[in-house]
């Protein structure tokens, strides 16, 4: 069995899985945030009485992150109902905005706060719930539906799915970063070639990854349809999740030759400087074959590209040069944010980098990720050119239906913010 | 789960994702209220963009301007129709335009599961691509025990594929129901 059916039959209480199978299991964390919260509540109180509780309160993560700095009525009310909620169960792991309990984009905090462990299953209402895959664990998104099923019960049905492989050799090269690993391969595969499938990806590239990077590359499983991502964990992982959590946890791995349905095998070393051009993550091209093309701004956030490592990759070209079009940066999380005060790149806080480089600082939440509200920060409301280390460029993903938008990493968006065109970032690292 | 559904099509492109069923920022709508859950009918599939809304035409909104209720029944994509985030409120956005059933070439997958698990509209994939065959506004009817669609407009009959293992939730009604079938929920 891969490491995705092991845990699978662990759960389920069975020796043995097989993909295909549709099997009930217990879930060991159920995450949810504002948008989906409360009408999980609803649906949760319409099955299970008004005055139901949730199975086990010590299971339940709850992260508002996505429509926080925002005036818009209906938003807020969303944030209050899962108060409320909170409020009335005395839930322990509610992070409440506007207090210092808040921590910003779900998928990092649930990372950052200890929730993802090795050998365990996590249920999300966000499609990048695979991102915790990354500790190798079983993660995967659902409807409010099947949350507020759990919610009840702790348990969901899951079809087991079948493994693809991806195996990532050589050392990485100092200008490539874990978004252009999985622009490759979501290029390859294209946004329906992961359906149904657990994306397994290893190979020593992968692990000379830090922890978070790792997350990038779980986190766009779903961008492949991908039901799940997952790095089996090592060393890294261990002391990652140790540093942040006495929980226990039992490790998983794969059978050496377990059955899959498939293997690709990539050395890093070919792989160039990668951007998904409008409007689909597997609209790949090589930064090459598009540079020049103009843009209006640039983006760094998002739970796959406002982690502390990508700040640090922007700042490291931004430092000591301005910015031609608006770059926005947002934290993913307030831990994150609070780093930017006291992370260096040569003697410089990432803060007065992007300061003095002409940013605008966002605070930390999903922001201009998904759009949002009309006043969210960095949102689109024209026909913008945007090049963003976001996951996701549908049409009217960053607010405007006419705005075009090009992912990349975190590099090639900061070479492409002091250019104002798309630019590689191999003509500005040195 | 009726023998019989029918109505009038509307048809989509490929890879018609969670944001052009319901954009973002319609998400703030409560799903439980009656007065607002309406809103949800009258933005289901805006996100669509223009030239690729109801072709072959592509300038024919699903629910017209100030409606809450769309004119068609049933909705016709290519592959990888509902790809991209995780909200229930896409499959419940159809529902509650007044849509019964969408016939698409392939699901993304958390979207085919919201559909089925919340009892929202019945996801049936085609054998065969639709997209040029079918035109917006034809009159179909899909006899869900035989698995065939009719184009009654052009008198053309296509098969659908089974419904396979979902089939058991899809008649319970929701997932809730079969869990108490299950036995994982007091009846
Ligand atoms: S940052 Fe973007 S992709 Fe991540 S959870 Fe928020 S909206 Fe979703």
């Amino acid at each position: 069995m891969t490491i995705t059916e092991k845990i699978l039959a662990r759960r389920a209480g069975r020796d043995r899985v097989v993909p295909g199978d549709n099997i009930w299991v217990d879930v060991d964390i159920l995450m949810t945030h504002d948008v989906c919260g409360p009408p999980t509540i609803d649906i949760f109180r319409r099955e299970f009485g008004a005055d139901a509780a949730p199975w086990d309160k010590e299971k339940l993560v709850i992260i508002p992150d996505h429509y926080i700095f925002t005036k818009n009525h209906h938003a807020n009310r969303n944030v209050e109902l899962l108060r409320a909620f909170a409020a009335e169960h005395d839930l322990p792991y509610y992070y409440d905005p506007g207090t210092p309990n808040y921590k910003g984009v779900c998928h990092m905090a649930l990372a950052e706060e200890g929730f993802n462990l090795p050998g365990s299953l996590l249920i999300g209402t966000d499609s990048h719930t695979c991102t915790s895959g990354a500790f190798g664990m079983f993660s995967t998104g659902v409807g409010n539906t099947d949350a507020a099923l759990i919610l009840g019960t702790g348990k969901i049905w899951l079809k087991v799915p079948e493994t693809m492989r991806f195996v990532f050799e050589g050392s990485l090269p100092p200008y490539l970063m874990a978004k252009d690993l999985i622009l490759q391969v979501i290029g390859d595969i294209g946004t329906d070639g992961g359906t149904y499938r657990a994306l397994e990806f290893d190979g020593e590239a992968v692990y000379d990854l830090p922890v978070h990077e790792r997350m990038t590359l779980t986190n766009m499983a779903i961008e492949a349809g991908g039901k799940n991502g997952i790095i089996p964990p090592d060393e890294k992982t261990f002391e990652y999740v140790r540093e942040r959590t006495d929980r226990a946890f039992e490790p998983v791995y794969g059978d050496p030759g377990a059955r899959c349905h498939s293997v690709r095998h990539y050395r890093v070393e070919e792989i160039e400087p990668l951007v998904a051009k409008p409007h689909s993550p597997d609209n790949r091209a090589t930064v090459s074959e598009v540079a020049g093309t103009r843009l209006d701004r640039a983006y760094v956030g998002s739970c796959t590209g406002g982690k502390l490592e990508d700040f640090v990759a922007a700042a490291s070209i931004l430092r000591g040069q301005e910015v031609a079009i608006d770059t926005y940066i947002v934290p993913a999380t307030t831990w994150i944010g609070e780093q930017l005060h006291s992370t260096r790149v040569e003697g410089d806080t990432l803060y007065e980098i992007f300061e003095r480089s002409g940013c605008k600082l966002g605070q930390a939440s999903c922001a201009a990720c998904l759009g949002g509200p009309s006043d969210t920060f960095g949102r689109t409301h024209g026909s913008e050119v945007v090049i963003s280390t976001t996951n996701r460029n549908f049409p009217g993903r960053m607010g405007s239906k006419q705005a075009s938008v090009y992912l990349a990493s975190p590099y090639t968006v900061a070479a492409s913010a002091l250019s104002g065109t798309i630019t590689d970032p191999r003509e500005v690292l040195v | 789960m009726k023998k019989i559904i029918s109505g009038a099509a509307y048809v989509v492109g490929d890879a018609i994702d969670t944001d052009q069923i319901i954009p973002a920022e319609h998400l703030v709508y409560s799903l439980s209220d009656a007065e607002e859950r309406r809103y949800y009918g009258r933005y289901a599939l805006s996100g669509v963009p223009q030239g690729c809304q109801g072709l072959p035409y592509g300038d024919r909104p699903f629910t017209a301007p100030n409606a809450f209720r769309s004119e068609y029944a049933i909705v016709v994509g290519g592959s990888n129709f509902g790809c991209g985030s995780s909200r229930e409120h896409a499959p419940f956005a159809l529902q509650e335009a007044g849509c019964a059933a969408v016939v698409a070439e392939s699901y993304a997958r958390i979207f085919y599961r919201n559909a089925v698990d919340g009892g929202f509209i019945v996801p049936f994939e085609s054998i065969e691509r639709l997209l040029e065959r079918v035109r917006t506004g034809d009159l179909l009817e899909i006899d869900t025990s035989l698995g065939k669609l009719s184009n009654r407009t052009t008198g053309e009959e296509f098969l659908l594929k089974p419904l396979g293992d979902v089939a058991d939730i899809l008649k319970a009604g929701n997932v809730f129901e079969f869990a108490r079938q299950a036995g994982f929920m007091p009846a």
